[in-house]
């Protein structure tokens, strides 16, 4: 049981837990599925700076920052606990097309060869972890949600602006992906 | 945008947002514990799955791999069941209350910033969920991405009104 638990987990498990939050949340408290907003609440809480978007009861919406914790000690718990002991296996093409890039340790989920401390002191670190993080940051609360409040919640609740985001979504991910992050990885 | 008041607060609160509390109710902060422990099995399912690996986005993006689609793909057609059960059947929350989930209406921000966080997703490999979970696997340098996106937050806010809605 537990060497099972370990392996990765197929996407028709994962998949269906993961719509399951959708009503969990709503039953447990009337709570909609969605994570883009506790940035917005850490905002609120931290650093409104009389901005006029930032001046709401975060404490009503306090549930979100307990949920992400809950991500968070979820990922702890998840690589601590029952880890898959073996490397990420990915297409072949991927494990090609990345070599050139260097990126060759597939231990973490993460490619460390260019995630790390050091490359942050580098253009290419700096594009990846400082401007990528702005852009979702920026692009999820411009869009009013992220892959959890639009893929999943607004798309169970039928809602045609969720499918419009969602398809942006996917679109710029395949720009960047295909035609814009080969360059910045080639750095 | 309106100066905040008592009255408008959850109009401010729900603005660009999907995910809001629409609970009237007010419980001890310790009633969030259930929030935790959902968001913990959410984390080992996120990190279980490898949805929160840049390598499988990567796959996802390049079309060379269906368990990122299998995964968003399956979620959605459970979650969607689970909405019209609920409406079908007026289903209450545990407190019995009233099961409230209207339709956001459409903006532009649903494209421009639809397409900026799919820049976003790609480079970092990340939508903000798995940040958390990424920190959690011990990448302690997602940190640095994670209040970078807190930034871009921070920013949007500051210009909301200059941008097109």
């Amino acid at each position: 049981m537990i060497e099972w638990i370990k392996q990765p987990w197929p996407w028709y498990i994962a998949g269906p837990l993961i719509g399951l939050t959708v009503p969990a949340l709503l039953l447990m408290g009337n709570k909609r599925f969605g994570i883009s907003s506790a940035l917005r609440h850490i905002c609120a809480a931290c650093l409104p700076a009389k901005i006029p978007y930032f001046k709401y009861q975060w404490t009503k919406e306090i549930w979100n920052l307990f949920f992400v914790l809950g991500i968070f000690l979820g990922g702890l718990i998840a690589v601590n606990f029952i880890n898959n002991p073996n490397p990420i296996q990915v297409n072949a093409n991927l494990v090609a097309e990345l070599k050139g890039y260097g990126i060759t340790n597939y231990s973490q989920l993460i490619p460390v060869d260019i995630f790390n401390w050091q490359a942050l002191f580098h253009l290419k670190g700096l594009l990846l972890m400082v401007f990528g993080g702005f852009l979702v940051g920026f692009g999820t609360r411009y869009a009013g949600g992220c892959t959890s409040g639009h893929a999943i919640t607004g798309l169970s609740n039928l809602q045609w602006p969720s499918l419009v985001a969602t398809c942006c979504f996917m679109i710029g991910g395949f720009i960047m992906a295909n035609f814009i992050l080969p360059f910045i990885l080639q750095l | 945008m309106q100066k905040n008041t008592p009255d408008n607060d959850f109009e401010i609160r729900s603005l660009d947002a999907t995910c809001t509390n629409d609970s009237q109710l007010v419980h001890p902060f310790w009633y969030n514990i259930k929030y935790v422990i959902t968001g913990i099995l959410f984390g080992i399912v996120f990190v279980k799955a490898e949805i929160i690996s840049w390598f499988r986005i990567q796959e996802m993006f390049r079309l060379q791999s269906f368990h990122m689609y299998g995964v968003i793909g399956s979620a959605v057609v459970v979650g969607a069941l689970s909405v019209f059960l609920i409406k079908r059947f007026n289903i209450k929350t545990i407190y019995g209350e009233k099961i409230l989930l209207d339709q956001k209406p459409f903006n532009i921000g649903q494209i421009i910033g639809g397409l900026l966080f799919g820049f976003g997703w790609a480079i970092t490999g990340a939508c903000p969920g798995p940040l958390f979970a990424q920190i959690g696997t011990g990448v302690s340098v997602t940190i640095v991405t994670l209040l970078s996106a807190i930034a871009g937050t921070w920013f949007y806010g500051l210009i909301r009104n200059k941008l097109p809605h």
